[in-house]
Parts: C-alpha cells; sequence; structure tokens
C-alpha cells in the first residue's frame, strides 16, 4: 500500500465528522439542562429521568420489541426455507423469482407502505378484519424481512462444500438426517445473520410501520416523528440517544462476531 | 452409475421427479406465497387503481381513465401545470445530484480506509458501518438541530451572507440534499472501498512510469478498476435518495415537494387515492429503470429485474 498523504487524512477526518455530527448533537442536547435553544447550559440527566416516566414511550418501545420479535420470527422461518429451496431447487420460473427477491430491497419503502394500505383497506370493506394495528404491521414487516433472509441464507449454501453432504449419504444417513445433521448447522450462521438483519430492520423502519398502524400500535419510530413534528424536546433526545448506543452497541458485536469468525 | 431417467442425484441423494417437485414446492412455497400476496398483489392492485378516478368522499371509483397520469405529466383540467412534472424531475436531480456528491465523498473515505493498517482498517470500516445501523428518523431531525436558526453553523452562514441570522438553514432542497448526502454516504464507501482493496497499484505505477500525471493515472489506471464499486454505490444511493419521503418531510419546504411527499399527501390529506397511485407508480417506474440501466451497465443478471 503506498503512503498516504496528508490531504487524504485531513479530507477522512472531515468526512468523518460530518457523518458524526448528526449523532453528536443529539447525544449532546440529551444531556442539556436547557429546555430550548442550541446554547449549552451545564449537564444534567433530568430528559432520562422524564424519559423513563413518559408512559407513551415506555408503550412504544414494548409496540416496537413485540412487533421485531413477531415478524422476525416468522420471517426467519418463510426466508430460510425460500433461501434453501432456492439453492437447491431448479423450477420453473426461478430465474424470475431470482430477480423478483431483489425488488422489495430497492424499491421505495413508501410504494410498499402504501401498497399495503391499499391491500389492507380493500380486504377490510369486504371481510371486515385487517383493523390497522399490530398484525397489518406484522404482515407488512414480514414482507420486506423475507427478501433479506432468503437472499443471506441462499449466499451462506452457495458457499458450502458439496462433498460434505455427499459423505453423509454415503456413509448411510437418509435426506432427513444430513439435513438436519450436517445441512442445518451449516446454515445457521446464515439464518442467523439473516434473523439479525431482519429484527434490525423492523425496529429500524418508519415508514411501513407508519402507513400501516393504527391506534395504539405506535412504535418507537413513529412516536420520535410525532415528537418531532410537534417541536423536539429534550426527553425525545434521551429516547434517541438510547436508540443510537443500542444500535451502535449491535453494529460493533457484529462487527466483532465476523471478524472472529473470519467470514 | 445406476441412475436412470426416473431419477436425478440430488446433492449424493437420489430423488425421482415427484420428491423433486414436493420438496420444491414445500421450501419456497410458503415465502412465496407470503411475497405474492402481500408483495405483487398489493404493486398490482397499486398499478389497477392509478387507473380509476376519486370518488365522493374519497372512495375510489370510475371507469378506466389516463387521467390520473395525464396529470402528472402535467395536462390538467384546467390547462397545463408544471407542479407535478416538476416533482418528478426534482427527486431525480435530486437522487442524481445526491448520488454524485456521495460518490464525490465517499471517494476518499474509501482510500483512507485501504490505507489503514490491521485494527485500525477495522475500526475505520466499523465507523462508517455504526450511523447506518442508527434510526435514520433520528440522523434526519439532527439536522433540523444543525441547521436551525440558533446553529454555529447558520451563524457562520449568516457571517458569509449565506442565511438570514434569524432564520435557520432549513426547510429547503439545501437541507434536504445535505442531509441526504449525511445519511446515505455509507451506501457509496462501502462498495468503493471493496473496489480499492482489489486495486492492481501496479497498473497505476505503469500509467505513471509511462508519463502519465497524478489526473490521468487516476482516470486510466484507478477508475477503470473502481467502476464496478462506483455504479453499485451510485445506485445504492440514488434509490433512497429519490423515493425518499422522511427527509424532504422534515427538512423540506411547500415549495419544494417530492414524490414520496406527493404519495403521502395524495393518501393522507388530499385522499386521492388513485392519483397517490399513480404518483407511486412513476417512483416505481423511475426506480426500476435506474436498476435496469445498472444491470446493463455492469452486466449483472441478478439486479436485472425487468
Amino acid at each position: 500500500m503506498h503512503a498516504r498523504s496528508k490531504t487524504l487524512t485531513t479530507s477522512a477526518a472531515v468526512i468523518y465528522a460530518f457523518l458524526y455530527a448528526p449523532i453528536a448533537i443529539v447525544v449532546v442536547f440529551s444531556f442539556n439542562a436547557a429546555r430550548h435553544g442550541a446554547g449549552w447550559q451545564g449537564f444534567t440527566l433530568h430528559w432520562y429521568r422524564t424519559l423513563l416516566a413518559n408512559e407513551q414511550a415506555l408503550s412504544a418501545a414494548r409496540n416496537s420489541l413485540l412487533l421485531a420479535i413477531c415478524s422476525t420470527v416468522i420471517a426467519t422461518v418463510l426466508g430460510t426455507m425460500l433461501g434453501f429451496g432456492l439453492n437447491r431447487y431448479r423450477f420453473r420460473g426461478h430465474r424470475f423469482v431470482s430477480r423478483i427477491l431483489y425488488l422489495p430491497v430497492f424499491i421505495p419503502d413508501i410504494v410498499m407502505a402504501v401498497s399495503l394500505l391499499l391491500l389492507y383497506s380493500l380486504l377490510r370493506q369486504w371481510s371486515g378484519l385487517f383493523q390497522l394495528g399490530m398484525t397489518t404491521m406484522v404482515l407488512g414487516h414480514v414482507t420486506f424481512q423475507i427478501p433479506f433472509v432468503a437472499i443471506i441464507v441462499r449466499a451462506r449454501l452457495a458457499g458450502l462444500n458439496p462433498a460434505l453432504e455427499e459423505a453423509a449419504h454415503d456413509l448411510g444417513a437418509n435426506g432427513w438426517q444430513t439435513f438436519w445433521r450436517v445441512t442445518f448447522p451449516l446454515m445457521i450462521p446464515g439464518v442467523l445473520a439473516g434473523a439479525m438483519l431482519a429484527f434490525t430492520l423492523s425496529l429500524d423502519d418508519f415508514v411501513v410501520s407508519f402507513f400501516t398502524s393504527g391506534p395504539g400500535s405506535t412504535t418507537l419510530p413513529i412516536l420520535i416523528y410525532s415528537s418531532v413534528k410537534r417541536g423536539i424536546t429534550p426527553d425525545i433526545n434521551a429516547l434517541s440517544t438510547l436508540m443510537i448506543a443500542a444500535s451502535a452497541l449491535a453494529a460493533v458485536t457484529v462487527t466483532l462476531l465476523q471478524r472472529n469468525r473470519k467470514v | 452409475m445406476r441412475a436412470n431417467l426416473q431419477t436425478a442425484v440430488h446433492h449424493g441423494e437420489t430423488l425421482t421427479p415427484r420428491a423433486y417437485s414436493l420438496r420444491t414446492g414445500a421450501s419456497v412455497g410458503p415465502g412465496l406465497a407470503w411475497l405474492g400476496a402481500l408483495f405483487l398483489g398489493p404493486l398490482a392492485l397499486i398499478a389497477l387503481i392509478s387507473l380509476l378516478s376519486r370518488g365522493e368522499y374519497g372512495t375510489v371509483g370510475g371507469a378506466w381513465t389516463f387521467e390520473n397520469y395525464r396529470r402528472l405529466a402535467g395536462f390538467g383540467l384546467l390547462g397545463f401545470d408544471s407542479l407535478y412534472p416538476l416533482i418528478i424531475a426534482r427527486s431525480v436531480l435530486l437522487g442524481l445530484t445526491t448520488a454524485m456528491l456521495c460518490l464525490s465523498a465517499g471517494l476518499p473515505l474509501a482510500f483512507f480506509i485501504a490505507s489503514c493498517k490491521g485494527r485500525y482498517k477495522n475500526l475505520a470500516l466499523t465507523l462508517v458501518v455504526v450511523p447506518l445501523w442508527t434510526n435514520l428518523l433520528i440522523r434526519t431531525y439532527a439536522w433540523q438541530m444543525l441547521l436551525g436558526p440558533e446553529s454555529s453553523l447558520t451563524q457562520v452562514a449568516a457571517l458569509f451572507g449565506l442565511a438570514e441570522a434569524d432564520e435557520g438553514l432549513y426547510p429547503g432542497l439545501f437541507a434536504v440534499s445535505l442531509c441526504m448526502v449525511c445519511d446515505f454516504l455509507p451506501f457509496a464507501v462501502l462498495p468503493i472501498y471493496a473496489s480499492v482493496e482489489k486495486l492492481n497499484w501496479s497498473l497505476v505505477e505503469a500509467a505513471m512510469d509511462l508519463g502519465a500525471n497524478r489526473v490521468s493515472a487516476f482516470r486510466h489506471g484507478i477508475v477503470p478498476q473502481i467502476k464496478p464499486g462506483l455504479t453499485a454505490g451510485f445506485i445504492l444511493v440514488f434509490l433512497p435518495a429519490m423515493g425518499q419521503f422522511v427527509i424532504p418531510d422534515l427538512l423540506g419546504g411547500a415549495k419544494t415537494m417530492l414524490l414520496g411527499n406527493a404519495i403521502q399527501q395524495q393518501f393522507g390529506a388530499a385522499s386521492d387515492w388513485p392519483f397517490g397511485s399513480a404518483v407511486a407508480m412513476v417512483s416505481l417506474l423511475v426506480a426500476m429503470l435506474a436498476l435496469w440501466l445498472m444491470a446493463r451497465h455492469t452486466g449483472d443478471d441478478e439486479l436485472n429485474i425487468l
């Protein structure tokens, strides 16, 4: 590698500062005693105490977790099966499905959100079911999570050594035994990575949740959005700081895990 | 081999065609059924409803019509109206500008990360990834504080006559664009970095030995080699920037509406779902056109969705 120039280091420092400026200001202001305005008026933990007493925030946190857990469980099962099938079997429309799988990843999320909203309102007129709420949100989240899980699991399977399964068969294992004792254990890192990504995507999602939520199913991002619309209050900065800390911790953990496994 | 026409050896296992198709259906069936019902189905629904018109009380009704698309093209009931053509053009231009800015800022950062050694390289890379894991809504509303009337950024800008001292730097296209570059920069850095890591420096040295100056060595020795990274970075920034709803909603003004806001307005306050569906179809088509152009450019079949 070439020796790097001062210009490169300086511009990298400026760009990192730019990337972290919004995160930094939220964290700093969550500890700022000032209620309004941009000036620093001393350190306080007051906004965190306000937050812990905020019943709305606590219920939004519960909703966010419930939504993420339910949708991740469903999407991981369906996505793993889909990724496995796409890797193992060739069928009519295989190419079409492989392409379509990337579509939910790339199209604007608001398009997906309003298309679900339309579907739900149509189904509601016909059946009286599909009132907007936690169920409709779970259905929507699973829909954007499945492709991510399937793509990751399929990539993991594509990287496996086929000799391992052939050896199991040669040694007398039947299809079922080979799957559960050889193939599935080898798939697990991919399944876990997919589930982890699905979980994060669900916790982070605002747009699909916003359009498919009902009264009483407010999640943390929806709560932040409506608070910002009314004017930012310091306890929202405290909430955001906690969320930033949680996601930074998750990002660092995943990076460390990947490095140790030398993936 | 004993395999006859009726069976196929599959991962060391002999399967009859019947068993093969049963297993195919059992593994991919449920997931595909889900995506068909809740992804492709609703998209088809949007395409259909975009050809209807708004009935009384915001219901959907009327006969089949292209009126919504005519309105999007500027041919309104009261003569030519540039509102929606401008919204489409603004969204595409903002997506292109944001993508170009992200590439320009992403290049030096990618080269910097590649030049780091050992654990510092991991640290530099993790520092790019962490903001990506942070909620976009938080990173976006933070810019309201950074660009607000009382912030130091605004005061510095006011010194140079770039802003009014008592008004903030938002709402407006500048704020939207700045925030988008900040939010989507990691999408550009990561693929460019992957290309830079594979860079063959001897080609660059050869160019320099043959008398190329730094600029032409970069253009002819480096750019062709990192082109896959640049293309991937470009599309990964363009797509979310073009279809954004949150960022223009929080940082943009009423005069700088984008496709995302237009969709939300029609499905929300205006309650004209057929017209909103037509706007959604346009965003979808722009995204798919961009993907198609990129796939044709790079020859990557998986991403060639059309």
